[in-house]
């Protein structure tokens, strides 16, 4: 892997940035409706007001200008909703938060779905395989907003052990990191299994029996590495899914994390904020991509970027 | 003198939805100590399932031995267990596979492969390890040892591959090397410096060769004894000259009529007419009953008992005088 690649692959953003930033800026503003459309009739003078104060009198070439130059300098703009807060600040207060949980959560996700998966790869058709996929196929069913609710019922209300909601203390953190990685958990043990399993039945893993390696050793040095280049492959995407989409868990026990401003300000229009929101979705998927190919390379050798 | 490794009465099923294929039916030959010997027969003759079976490399289940005996000394090695075999496996009985491209863990270097033999059975340290890998290198032929062992192994040819292979499989200085088909998966000129190798190496070593293949050019080229397999029945044992030019069973005669040969100017190669049979329905006879033409009644109901020639020259055949 060399230097000019890695560069390249930096420098290829660029242009994509681009264009998603025109996409998001002319689908946003020619869907129906605008930030200050609402069921309460607002006087025309007001109306006109906000419209100025917002660049919004002015044609959409100029407008579109102006963001770009405002987003050169780094500034997102103010948002149209949240009066006297600029998106800037929104996403420095919910990123946070949002890292913090998505992070937790798909550390839950890769314990628990490797230790499954790969218990159910090394006793395939026995129960050590049948008891975990089962739940995994349960955790790939059930939706946030059954898992989050059932949790909340039984760690919180009924034994107690655990708070409701809220984003205080780390008691406060168990229960919506678990809620939210339950999926990723069941994904990734089934992810995991598949992989071992493909991987234990290569004939390199005969040659490692023939010279007399223990199962576990098997296990460690010759089978893992390969086997887990599908989870990895898949944690990219995972990851930036995470952190952005967690509206129904952030909801549910009452986080002030990112995922209600990709809804609500889509559903506002808050221009600005779907800028914002869609840019750092973006930048994400791009950087945790970016990432997942330069361990990959780093785990097979037979992958080489030129 | 003892045989290192003694088969008696082994038998391999593999239980299959299908039913129970009867891959081994009962074969015993010896392996004595510096010997080439070299175990003959089609795809599905179970030359191959044979050594596997006893070894535990297949799957068990489907695969089942439901008697025999394999005797590497006096250990029976179907009454140990996976611990104790393991102690052996890898470390006095060595084997080299079929296909070179995809034996090696292509997620590790030739280096690291190749130490660890000696790191799990003479409890090496790794640099010492590392040593007399570089040095098993060099012997197989593959120069620039020191560099080769840091490469992974999509850096290397087939040919290449399988001298690692038997390199590694030759760290422990094995008495007993198993080779499947090891040059089968090879160019015909690489094929032969794979042969002269391993020829080289079991006289140097004096360790016994048991070279599993269907290519009959190859017995000749480096076997001194042969095993003549059929439907995971034995048909004919014998020295390569027994085999080659006194061979009395129908079979294995049939099979050297259909080998091309330079000498002999064919209009049209012989083959055997008919199928192997179905290792499903097997029955107690003799599996080649159906192509044979010297076939009898007897021959359907039952297997031959063993036929004794001269100088340990054994074939299982009813037929008392086959023309050759």
């Amino acid at each position: 892997m060399s230097l000019k690649y890695l560069l390249g692959r930096l420098a290829v953003m660029v242009p994509v940035f681009f264009l998603v930033v025109t996409l998001v800026f002319f689908m946003i503003r020619f869907a129906p409706g605008g930030p200050f459309s609402s069921e309460k009739s607002v006087s025309p003078a007001i109306l006109k007001n906000l419209e100025a104060k917002y660049h919004m009198d002015e044609p959409l070439s100029r407008q579109y200008l102006h963001y770009l130059k405002d987003l050169l300098h780094g500034d997102l703009g103010p948002s149209f909703k949240h009066a006297n807060r600029t998106v800037n600040e929104i996403i420095a207060e919910a990123l946070p938060v949002s890292l913090e949980l998505g992070l937790l959560s798909l550390t839950w996700a890769l314990m628990i779905g490797i230790c499954a998966g790969g218990l159910a790869a090394l006793k395939p058709n026995t129960s050590w395989d049948y008891i975990p996929m089962s739940f995994a196929i349960l955790g790939i069913c059930l939706p946030t907003f059954v898992v989050g609710p059932v949790l909340v019922l039984v760690f919180g209300v009924w034994l107690q052990w655990l708070p409701v909601a809220g984003w205080e203390s780390w008691q406060d953190r168990v229960l919506p990191s678990l809620t939210l990685g339950f999926a990723y958990a069941a994904y990734i043990s089934r992810l995991t299994r598949g992989g071992l399993m493909e991987i234990r039945m290569q004939d390199f893993i005969r040659t490692a029996r023939a010279k007399g390696l223990s199962e576990s050793d098997i296990l460690l040095k010759h089978s893992l590495r390969g086997g887990l280049l599908p989870v990895i492959s898949y944690l990219g995407p995972a990851l930036a899914g995470i952190i952005t989409g967690a509206l129904v868990t952030e909801t549910i026990f009452n986080i002030p994390g990112l995922g209600r401003f990709f809804i609500e300000s889509a559903v506002n229009r808050d221009y600005t904020v779907v800028m914002g929101t869609s840019l750092l979705y973006f930048t994400l998927i791009f950087v945790c991509n970016f990432l997942v190919d330069i361990f990959y390379a780093l785990l097979d050798p037979r992958v080489k970027y030129v | 003198m003892n045989p290192i490794l003694s088969i008696k009465n082994l038998q391999a099923h593999f239980h299959t939805r299908r039913g129970v294929v009867k891959a081994v039916n009962g074969i015993s030959y010896d392996l004595f100590p510096g010997e080439t010997l070299a175990v003959v027969g089609e795809s599905g003759s179970g030359k191959s399932v044979s050594q596997l079976s006893y070894l535990r490399l297949l799957a068990s289940p489907p695969l089942k031995i439901p008697g025999g005996q394999v005797f590497y000394r006096d250990k029976d090695l179907l009454k140990l267990s996976d611990a104790e075999l393991r102690k052996i496996r890898g470390d006095k009985i060595t084997m080299i596979f079929q296909e070179p491209m995809t034996s090696l863990n292509p997620y590790l270097t030739v280096g690291a492969q190749l130490i660890e033999p000696l790191v799990i059975h003479r409890k090496k340290a790794k640099s010492e390890a590392w040593q007399a890998a570089t040095a098993a290198l060099e012997r197989v032929g593959i120069s620039n040892a020191s560099n080769a062992m840091k490469a992974y192994p999509h850096e290397f040819s087939g040919g290449m591959r399988q001298r690692v292979m038997i390199a590694m499989a030759l760290t422990t200085e094995p008495e007993v090397l198993i080779a499947d088909e090891p040059t089968t998966a090879l160019d015909v000129t690489v094929q032969a410096q794979i042969l002269d190798l391993l020829k080289s190496i079991q006289k140097e070593n004096k360790m016994a060769l048991l070279l599993i293949t269907h290519d009959l050019g190859v017995v000749a080229n480096i076997a001194h004894k042969v095993v003549v397999m059929y439907a995971g029945r034995v048909f004919e044992k014998g020295s390569v000259d027994d085999i080659f030019y006194r061979s009395e069973h129908p079979y294995t005669q049939a099979l050297l009529k259909s080998t091309p040969r330079v000498d002999r100017d064919d209009k049209i190669l012989p083959a055997i007419s008919g199928n192997t049979p179905d290792l499903i329905q097997i029955g107690s006879g003799c599996p080649f009953y159906e192509r044979c033409s010297y076939r009898t009644d007897l021959c359907q109901a039952e297997f031959p008992q063993v036929r004794l020639g001269l100088k340990g020259h054994e074939r299982y055949c009813h037929v008392e005088k086959v023309s050759s």
